[in-house]
């Protein structure tokens, strides 16, 4: 636009773009055309490549493991997305009250966000300990016996999901924090006068008016919700017996333990159109109840 | 208005409410501190002890003679700065080009560069290792870095903030004969400075953080190992000791705690552009 003509200009504008396009060939465009064929090969990194068409994705449809793991994935997200969901807005209205001190509480609210997942892993495997953690502690204050958490077949993933929860609602808060501060306070005002109980106020107006946020979060938290990892390698190793063994994890092992390239890219496939799924479902389901009059 | 009983009384359910959310959230990091500070022999015992009976820091000793942590955190910090740089300095070059050039097909290339925002990491994860592998950048720190500089987001975001900023300055620079390098380099750079700010912090904790990724590139070296790689060594190794890998988790989480505290409002002006990940 600015600087030079012809020769000139194309080298100029080549120059500036180059990092990025040399990454998007090198990092981007060939290994999505690329993973593609490998799903459609069986590829042991020492041979070369042997195409086998649609196999992987025929055995893996007929494999009990990956409907097992699919069920896993399901099972993290009907637990941690409704939670994630409540936990992080009741946390944001909490942010939003007016009192002194309230910046303090969010800066605390958000340690566990700046934590890597390792070291947040580390700390909830010492706390879900089941004789010497403090959640069992802390249960048996209240006369519950609690379960021996992440060496549990059925407990194991709750206890991931609660770790999840609290690694992750100080980030979720923050964001449904700007949708509240966006709401006009007239609303409110306006409702009190009407005399509006206070549950009413916020599932009348709140509700609505923090619903694209809403969306936002739930699609996100879907979203990451299949794509959990390094919580799972740290705090039960996908155990006990395969208990928390999520998509990730297996395309990690498939491809840098097992050396089954081929399967392992066919799994990332199906991930995506599982991720794929889900996104187009809830983009169709939004017009139902997300609220963009505001 | 409200009768004053009321407001106390309002006033008091609201700090009880958010102190309790505060306790929870805040506890087990109190409980890691706690366990980093016990002996051995003080880690498992019934009822637990909040404060130690004898405060110890042996293990902040004994995890540095252990485990190579310092070399750890070191290769944690080249890693971190090198791909902000990479990032930083890749977006910000090509946001330009897109901001503030017109070229043929440039349309085109930007639509390809956000469909690719659909593909998740893990189908191009297993390729970009075979990438590296064909460049001999198996663990090497080059490996680990290079990819990002090709970063949509970043590019997105640094494009958008030239596109909002004045024409007059770019304008003055024409007429007073910059080329396009003077104008990228002072004007485009020193104006955009909080948005790379923002990304800085954002790129620099998120390869901190990072375990998958190095988990494919660096393993296969001990001496290049980052702190999370350490931290899962060390767990697989001497997982009974909690002392010690709660004294390690400690000394990987505060620097980012730090930089949190010092660039506060880059890290939530992360949020609001949708930078940084849960």
């Amino acid at each position: 636009m600015y600087i030079g003509r012809g020769r000139r200009k194309a080298l100029t504008v080549g120059a500036f773009l180059l990092p990025s396009v040399l990454g998007f060939v090198l990092f981007s465009l060939t290994p999505i055309f690329r993973s593609f064929y490998l799903g459609l090969t069986s590829w042991d990194v020492l041979q070369a490549p042997k195409w086998v068409g649609l196999q992987n994705y025929r055995e893996l449809l007929a494999s009990e493991e990956f409907w097992h793991v699919i069920k896993n994935s399901v099972e993290f997200t009907i637990l941690y997305v409704p939670l994630i969901v409540a936990s992080s807005l009741a946390v944001a209205s909490l942010l939003n009250g007016k009192y002194r001190g309230v910046t303090a509480y969010k800066v605390l609210f958000f340690l566990p966000v700046l934590t890597s997942w390792v070291a947040g892993s580390l700390i909830w495997k010492w706390i879900l300990n089941y004789r010497f953690g403090i959640v069992n502690i802390f249960l048996g204050y209240l006369g519950i016996h609690g379960p021996p958490w992440l060496t549990d077949k059925l407990w194991a993933m709750p206890g991931v999901v609660l770790a999840s929860i609290w690694k992750d609602t100080g980030f979720f808060a923050l964001i449904f924090l700007a949708a509240l501060k966006g709401i006009n306070t007239e609303y409110y005002e306006a409702a009190a006068i009407d005399g509006a109980k206070r549950w009413q106020r916020f599932s009348y107006i709140t509700l609505p008016l923090v619903s694209p946020t809403t969306f936002f979060v739930l699609m996100t938290s879907i979203i990451n919700s299949f794509q959990v990892f390094t919580q799972v390698m740290i705090m039960t190793d996908a155990g006990p017996a395969g208990a928390t063994q999520v998509i990730i994890e297996r395309i990690y092992r498939y491809a840098f333990q097992f050396y089954h390239m081929g399967y392992a890219s066919a799994l990332s496939w199906a991930l995506f159109f599982f991720i794929f799924l889900a996104s187009f479902a809830q983009w169709k389901l939004q017009k139902r109840w997300v609220n963009y009059d505001a | 208005m409200m009768p004053k009983v009321l407001r106390f009384l309002q006033k008091t359910v609201f700090y009880l409410l958010i102190s309790g959310v505060a306790m929870a959230i805040t506890l087990p990091f109190l409980w890691m501190i706690s366990t980093s500070l016990k002996q051995d022999e003080a880690i498992m015992i019934l009822p637990i002890r909040w404060i130690p009976r004898r405060i110890s820091f042996q293990s902040y000793r004994d995890i540095f003679v252990i485990y190579p942590l310092l070399r750890a955190a070191l290769n944690s910090f080249t890693v971190s700065v090198l791909t902000t740089l990479i990032t930083l300095l890749s977006a910000s070059m090509a946001g330009f080009a897109f901001a503030k050039f017109d070229f043929w097909g440039k349309n085109q290339l930007f639509l390809l560069f956000l469909a690719t925002m659909m593909v998740p990491g893990a189908v191009t994860m297993i390729p970009n290792f075979l990438v590296l592998r064909n460049l001999h950048l198996i663990n090497t720190f080059a490996g680990l870095a290079i990819p990002s500089i090709y970063n949509v987001w970043a590019l997105f975001l640094v494009k958008q903030n030239i596109m909002s900023l004045p024409e007059a300055f770019f304008e003055a620079a024409v007429i007073d004969g910059g080329s396009a390098f003077t104008l990228y380099a002072r004007i485009v750079l020193p104006l955009v400075k909080p948005i790379l700010a923002t990304l800085a912090v954002i790129t620099f904790m998120g390869t901190w953080n990072d375990f998958l990724w190095p988990l494919i590139v660096l393993s296969g070296d001990v001496t290049k190992m980052t702190l999370p790689l350490a931290l899962n060594a060390i767990n697989s190794r001497w997982g009974e000791h909690w002392n010690m890998l709660m004294a390690g988790n400690l000394i990987s989480i505060m620097p980012i705690v730090v930089i949190y505290l010092l660039a506060q409002k880059y890290f939530e002006s992360g949020i609001s552009v949708g930078g940084l990940k849960a």
